[in-house]
């Protein structure tokens, strides 16, 4: 037991420093919040790719860089420090891990390399209107023609779908036996004729989301991901790689750093609102939380750089993290007061000299959705009841 | 002992229900929201023709000569079509502070347009660095000649883009935090040297930040005694504090009813998800919530109706309970329908936007409990 990072873990802590400070530039951050969103964060990808760091959690045999569990934590701890965005998760995090646990070798030699630099761009067919926490439920169908399979359906919540190259999809292949039976895992080409993309506006007033429609989707048998009518299986492998991620203690602990920062400057007749006993009391138990919570996923890191793949323990981490998410990013809105409410196309919040109050707003709104995706966190529940505590 | 409401305030909740219900559906609700003005002209002509306008104020003045019952029965109502159009910015506290401190001529001039719908009202007293300290105010008048020149800057003013009329708080004595030297002035929004900004909030409401530059107030704009504001603000924002929470109370009840239909027609597992027990726990949790947080609304009305100052601290109270309770009903109406609930089509996210409102109106729950703490537990 010892957490003490050694001189070689040192070195590696000041590389970090030094290529975020040189490589993630201001004139990047503005375009980031842009409309140019999808250019911006490629290139930001771009350049973790060359220097050999776009994928933390892949094995160095695909690319991956190899690190143990303290230099993944040291480059987190670094990136959310300076509040810069996580890898976009749905190739890296999560159809990259699947194509190389689960793939053929001619999946992994025409895939990953588009995954790795970025050039394209995935996106996750998994929930249906009528298929949200009952994942298994799901009715998109697959009927074999040939040697393409034909897909019809819709999906759901399929986050930057505008921007997708390839949709990763959960299909049903067969209505025999168990509903998790008869489902298979299968990439499509956004290309593909019959595909129509719906925006959805979420109640962060953006467009992120959107449900993906499939009318005689026709897609060769050869992007089936491992086998036919065993979909589940890897279904589930990417649920449990996506669960780790969504914790994202980083963001908490730098909501914590950023409440402490406008707190001081937030005045309230005289007095900083920091030096208020009940506002105290509030930020006091969020970062006592989140103590707690970051050496969760410290043994949790520590445990899958061990076993390889994360657990049902990961449904853990998915929801003490998104409540530790969701509680800072609400602080962090009461601390804005009025401000909280005034609507990115609104007011420019540099006027009201509250110029933070905007990413408050977005974090706070979209970050509702965190505790409803990745598996609600009700579901996430039962499987730790089922799986870890021998509940049925 | 009652708490019953009257035979007028049972006809005037269904007559506002029945609004609602016929021509404030949730698609009338979101044109009007995002139409030019963010609300509906019509729809305040029929509060004017229905009456609702005339309700708090005195008979002598051309009122209802309604009391603090009333206020609460329309305010619930409001929140739960999710009014818009500016009940509380023109009526209670443009109106209010009319009634509180105008002389005859002042209430002459106002009150009648207000009830008949002429008026729009705005009450400007927040400022950029206020924060919850209202007599932190920067905004001064001076004296010019037999009136005053008025100069400074209001933000997020309610009603602020539409109104045409605004009491605007400003120091005439003392330094920023001082409560003695404030006064109240009446201000044509088209006045000259009024400059406004507006800007939508989250929860459809439009504000706006006005600025004043040499702005030249007769001796009439003058509305009660110079530099003896401070008690008529804070007695006016405890009514409107009041008000407010009336109106929280009717948007929780709404979302438990939405939230509670939709768990059980919501199927998942092949079972409507309110069948779950640990769902129907939460349903729980949230119906006495609901349940509570009227009680403790009571409590305070009562209180204020027989006497305003006994009911300080209860107020303070219930703005904390309220706090609470209704972040924990629109979490749980947002979870409760997952994807569906993070949408801007559904009405469940601006139920929750608008009561994230009401919490920092006025005070949040950490100003306020502090609030009560000084009060209740005063050495």
């Amino acid at each position: 037991m010892d957490i003490a990072f050694s001189p070689e873990e040192l070195t590696f802590r000041d590389e970090v420093r030094g290529f975020f400070d040189e490589q993630f530039d201001d004139e990047l951050i503005l375009r980031l919040r842009g409309e140019h969103f999808k250019e911006a964060i490629v290139e930001w990808q771009q350049r973790l790719f060359k220097k050999g760091w776009i994928a933390a959690n892949w094995p160095v045999e695909h690319g991956g860089t190899g690190w143990t569990p303290t230099q993944k934590y040291i480059y987190e701890s670094e990136r959310s420090e300076r509040g810069i965005p996580g890898v976009i998760p749905f190739g890296i995090g999560m159809v990259g891990p699947m194509i190389y646990q689960f793939g053929t070798t001619e999946q992994k030699e025409k895939f990953l390399p588009g995954i790795l630099d970025s050039n394209t761009w995935w996106c996750q067919g998994y929930s249906e209107p009528g298929s949200g926490s009952d994942l298994a439920s799901l009715k998109t169908k697959a009927e074999l023609d040939g040697d393409h399979y034909v897909i019809n359906g819709a999906k759901i919540w399929t986050s930057y779908a505008q921007y997708a190259d390839w949709i990763f999809v959960l299909v049903r292949t067969s209505n025999e036996g168990k509903k998790q039976e008869g489902i298979t895992f299968i990439l499509v080409d956004m290309k593909t004729p019959g595909i129509k993309i719906n925006p959805i506006i979420s109640i962060d007033n953006e467009h992120s989301l959107n449900e993906v429609e499939f009318s005689d989707v026709r897609v060769p048998v050869e992007n089936v991901v491992g086998e036919v009518n065993k979909g589940w299986t890897v279904a589930k492998a990417l649920l449990a790689h996506e669960r780790t991620g969504i914790a994202d203690v980083a963001q908490s602990k730098r909501n914590i750093r950023l409440i402490k920062e406008a707190a001081s400057a937030e005045m309230n007749g005289g007095k900083r609102l920091m030096d208020d006993a009940g506002f105290q009391a509030r930020v006091a138990d969020l970062e006592i939380e989140l103590m707690a919570l970051e050496f969760t996923e410290l043994r949790t890191l520590a445990a899958m750089a061990a076993g390889g793949f994360p657990g049902p323990e990961s449904s853990l981490l998915k929801i003490k993290g998104t409540e530790l998410q969701q509680a800072t990013q609400e602080l962090r809105m009461e601390t804005a007061a009025y401000y909280q409410g005034v609507l990115p196309n609104g007011m420019d919040p540099e006027v009201l000299g509250h110029s933070w109050t905007h990413d408050a707003f977005r974090n706070y709104m979209y970050g509702r959705a965190a505790t409803i995706y990745g598996g609600s966190n009700e579901v996430q529940k039962n499987i730790i009841a089922k799986y870890v505590l021998g509940l049925e | 002992m009652n708490f019953d409401f009257s035979e007028e305030q049972q006809m005037v909740r269904d007559s506002i229900a029945r609004f609602v219900q016929d021509d404030y559906d949730w698609d009338t609700r979101r044109a009007i929201v995002a139409s030019d003005t963010g609300m509906s002209d019509k729809a305040w002509q029929t509060f004017a023709e229905l009456g609702w306008l005339s309700i708090p104020f005195a008979e002598e003045d051309g009122g209802f000569g309604g009391n603090i019952v009333d206020t609460m029965v329309i305010m619930e109502e409001i929140g739960k079509g999710l009014v818009v159009e500016p009940y509380l910015p023109t009526v209670v506290l443009f109106g209010g502070l009319i009634a509180r401190a105008g002389n005859e001529a002042q209430r002459n001039a106002w009150i009648p347009s207000i009830i008949e719908g002429s008026t729009s009202g705005a009450f400007a007293y927040l400022e950029r660095q206020s924060r919850f300290e209202v007599a932190d105010c920067l905004t001064e008048a001076k004296t010019a000649g037999d009136g005053w020149v008025l100069n400074g800057e209001k933000v997020v003013v309610f009603n602020g883009a539409n109104c045409n009329q605004i009491i605007v708080l400003a120091r005439t004595a003392g330094e920023q935090w001082d409560r003695a030297g404030l006064s109240l002035f009446v201000v044509a929004a088209d006045a000259e040297g009024v400059n406004r900004v507006d800007y939508p909030m989250m929860d459809g409401q439009r504000v706006a930040n006005i600025t004043f530059t040499d702005v030249a107030l007769n001796a009439d704009s003058l509305l009660g005694e110079a530099g003896a504001a401070m008690a008529t603000v804070e007695a006016m924002i405890q009514e409107a504090t009041i008000a407010l929470m009336a109106e929280a109370v009717g948007c929780m009840g709404t979302l438990n009813t939405k939230t509670l239909e939709y768990t059980k027609t919501r199927e998942q597992f092949g079972v409507a998800i309110g069948s779950f027990q640990s769902l129907q726990h939460r349903m729980v949790d949230t119906m006495m919530a609901y349940e509570q947080a009227k009680s403790l609304l009571f409590k305070v009305v009562c209180e204020y109706k027989q006497d305003p100052a006994s009911a300080e601290s209860s107020i303070h109270a219930l703005k904390v309970f309220i706090a609470k309770n209704a972040k924990l009903v629109y979490s749980e109406a947002t979870q409760m329908h997952g994807g569906m609930g993070i949408t801007d089509e559904l009405d469940i996210g601006h139920y929750a936007k608008r009561l994230m409102m009401i919490n920092t109106t006025f005070g949040d729950a950490t100003y306020h409990r502090a609030q009560y703490i000084d009060k209740a537990y005063a050495a």
